[in-house]
């Protein structure tokens, strides 16, 4: 039992360990050949077996519907023959009942009794009457036989044991083929004779005939000697020895598939008669019989045929689909496994990045520091000898500086590229929250903050801190433009799939020359008082989230600043 | 304004940078005072009651953002200017949630820094002439 669940198992752990492991083309190969034969066994298997089996329920109908004809054929023919040998014993029977020796004795009553047997009865050749030592003492029929003594011959002690007796065919005083028919009778006074006539073979001939066997089937009696009693076409003439061995004795008709002398196959088809020492054989050939069931056969094999080349053409298509999905599948698997790998390591490089750059921020402010010192006591310390000198070194320590905060800033930059955290959130709220924090400085220079929200703005997919930061820089921007007693509106609303924020202020407003360059690093208004980096950071954040940042302004009016939001995540363009 | 008036307390673990800090605005004419952690910072605060206070957020014990929410529990008028990493805002936002004045990235503009501790200290100013004119009522 356990051996036979390992056998079904085992092509199917086959397929699962591959799937998993190896990764080279070979292990498709492989693959795709065991489920090529997995597939091609579990479909032709039952194929096979419905095939064999209606083969053989088929041929088994078909042997059976032949030999049943066969079988009703010879026992009807053997009934005629029987029939044929009573009708003619019992007539002689008769006669030997219904006439006294004396009238049998006589010339002229014997030779009208035997006129009248031949007319009712065909097949009579003669009658003679034989006394108990075997002399022929009457005799009518075209030979001269009178006076012949049997006494020696066999069928004579065989009718005085049996007091009847039927012959076999065999040729005699007379020279042709006969049968013989004796009845012994006793009289009251304890006398024995014998009546005998002679039946010709024509009979068996004719008997035969009626039975309408095509030409290649051969039909013929022969005795239990293997002698044949009428002649065959295929298998010897009247009295020759049969070609074949005798088949095993049975009375009632029987069947027998057989190669014949001359090589064919044949059935045979006999029985032995109970009453008589006779065999009747029909012999027909098989090809003839099977034809039919050849035709079947051949259009058994072309179906088969043609549902193996369809289960091999399914099987392969099958196959080959499965592959490519599987390939593919993997193929894509990989690929997000490789995306994910790239991603958690550029995820490490950019908090290693930000770790540099906060590790690198204080010993750079130090540096700052101390050369600020230096720059503030030479500015108040009056003349000495090195001091323009040691004024270029100054400044350029503090250039210095500037490049590293360059540098710490594009380390930034990359580092929250790589942080982006998306979640749902409200816009509207973090707008909201975001004016707070400058809402101090603005009630301190009494600058008008007004809000315009729509309270049915969507809520988005994005990233919260990021978003801070850069309405924090709007609004910064937007108090640093504005004089005291200012304006600044900041409205929120949805426009088609996407939330425009804009942020208006009634400020300075700046150049054409301006506006060209206001999204680019390090450039400032401020004069030294801003970084230069709010609105580069900004525009890196918007493009990052997947959004948009436009900017209108004119001198002595104002700006307005609009950034347009995607509702859901796009793929960002940094 | 005055800006002798001004009570700026300056707190950051980088000694050579605080001290070096307020060295330069002590040219300026800028009193200050120092403090090297929060512990001492929260001490000072309540001692002096400081108008502005120049606070680090990276610091060893009791962090930056910590000592501000304690600041604006016991003297809210206290304004906190709050130093931040350059480029790190996340702490910055959250300060101005938690009631900073406002935030500013280290390396330092020193004009920056005065204008915004100027900025504050007359925020600062006003606010406790209001509660005290609140409190004379």
């Amino acid at each position: 039992m356990m051996k036979l669940t390992e056998i079904i198992k085992k092509p199917f752990r086959g397929l699962q360990s591959d799937v998993d492991e190896a990764e080279s083309p070979v292990r498709y190969t492989v693959l795709r050949r065991k489920i090529f034969a997995l597939m091609a066994a579990a479909t032709l298997i039952p194929l096979l077996a419905m095939a064999v089996l209606n083969y053989y329920e088929h041929m088994t109908t078909m042997s059976r519907e032949i030999q049943n004809p066969l079988r009703v054929l010879v026992n009807k023919t053997k009934n005629s023959f029987e029939l044929f040998l009573t009708e003619r014993s019992s007539t002689v029977s008769l006669i030997a009942s219904a006439y006294t020796y004396p009238e049998l004795a006589d010339e002229n009553k014997l030779s009208r009794i035997f006129s009248v047997m031949k007319k009712e009865f065909k097949g009579f050749v003669d009658l003679g009457l034989i006394d108990e030592h075997g002399t022929q003492v009457n005799y009518v029929g075209p030979y001269a036989l009178k006076g012949k003594n049997y006494a020696e011959q066999r069928w004579f002690q065989e009718v005085r044991i049996k007091g009847k007796y039927v012959s076999d065919v065999f040729m005699g005083f007379r020279k042709f083929p006969h049968v013989i028919v004796a009845v012994q009778h006793m009289t009251e006074d304890g006398r024995t004779w014998i009546l005998r006539a002679t039946l010709d073979t024509h009979q068996f001939e004719r008997i035969i005939a009626s039975m309408s066997l095509e030409p290649d089937a051969d039909a013929f009696l022969v005795n239990t000697q293997g002698i044949m009693q009428t002649s065959s076409n295929n298998y010897g003439k009247v009295l020759e020895k049969l070609s074949f061995a005798l088949p095993p004795q049975t009375y009632e008709p029987a069947v027998l598939s057989m190669v014949d002398p001359l090589g064919r196959d044949v059935y045979l088809s006999y029985a032995y008669f109970p009453e008589a020492d006779f065999v009747l054989m029909a012999v027909k050939p098989r090809g003839s019989l099977l034809k039919s069931w050849y035709t079947v056969r051949g259009d058994l094999l072309f179906i088969f045929a043609l549902g193996v080349v369809a289960v091999f053409v399914a099987a392969y298509r099958v196959t080959d689909v499965l592959i490519g999905r599987m390939k593919e599948s993997e193929e894509r698997r990989e690929m997000a496994l490789r995306q994910v790998e790239h991603s958690q390591k550029l995820s490490s490089i950019g908090r290693l990045a930000a770790g540099v750059a906060h590790e690198i921020n204080n010993p750079l402010a130090i540096i700052n520091e101390k050369a600020g010192l230096m720059k503030d006591i030479m500015v108040r310390g009056g003349e000495f000898t090195a001091k323009a000198k040691l004024d270029v070194q100054v400044e350029s320590i503090l250039r210095a500086v500037e490049r590293c905060r360059g540098i710490t800033h594009r380390m930034l930059g990359f580092a929250r590229r790589m942080d982006v955290s998306i979640e749902d959130l409200d816009v509207g709220e973090i707008i909201k929250e975001t004016a707070g924090f400058l809402s101090n400085e603005a009630m301190h220079r009494k600058v008008d903050v007004r809000l315009e929200i729509d309270p049915d703005l969507p809520r988005i997919n994005s990233d919260r801190s990021q978003l801070q930061q850069v309405f924090l820089n709007l609004f910064n921007n937007a108090l640093a433009a504005v004089a005291d007693g200012g304006r600044i509106v900041a409205m929120a609303r949805e426009v088609g799939d996407n939330v425009d924020i804009t942020v208006r202020d009634n400020g300075c407003g700046m150049s054409d020359e301006t506006l060209k360059h206001i999204f680019e690093p390090f450039f400032t208004t401020k004069k030294g008082k801003g970084t230069g980096l709010g609105l580069s950071i900004t525009y890196g954040i918007i493009k990052r989230l997947g959004g948009d940042i436009a900017v209108e302004s004119e001198q002595g009016v104002g700006t307005t600043l609009t950034i347009t939001l995607p509702k859901g995540q796009r793929e960002a363009m940094a | 304004m005055n800006a002798k008036d001004w009570k700026i307390l300056l707190v950051d673990d980088e000694r050579e940078f605080i001290t070096t800090l307020a060295e330069r605005l002590d040219l300026r004419g800028i009193p200050s005072r120092v403090a090297f952690d929060g512990e001492s910072a929260l001490e000072a605060i309540a001692a002096e009651e400081p108008y502005v206070v120049v606070l680090d957020v990276l610091m060893p014990g009791i962090k930056g953002l910590e000592v501000l929410e304690r600041v604006k529990r016991t003297n809210p008028l206290v304004q906190v200017l709050l130093l931040t990493g350059h480029g790190s805002t996340r702490d910055g936002i959250e300060g101005m949630r938690l009631g900073a004045y406002d935030y500013m990235m280290k390396p330092l503009n020193i004009d920056t820094l005065i204008e915004k501790m100027e900025s504050a200290t007359d925020y600062a100013m006003k606010a406790a002439a209001q509660s005290g004119k609140n409190e004379g009522q």
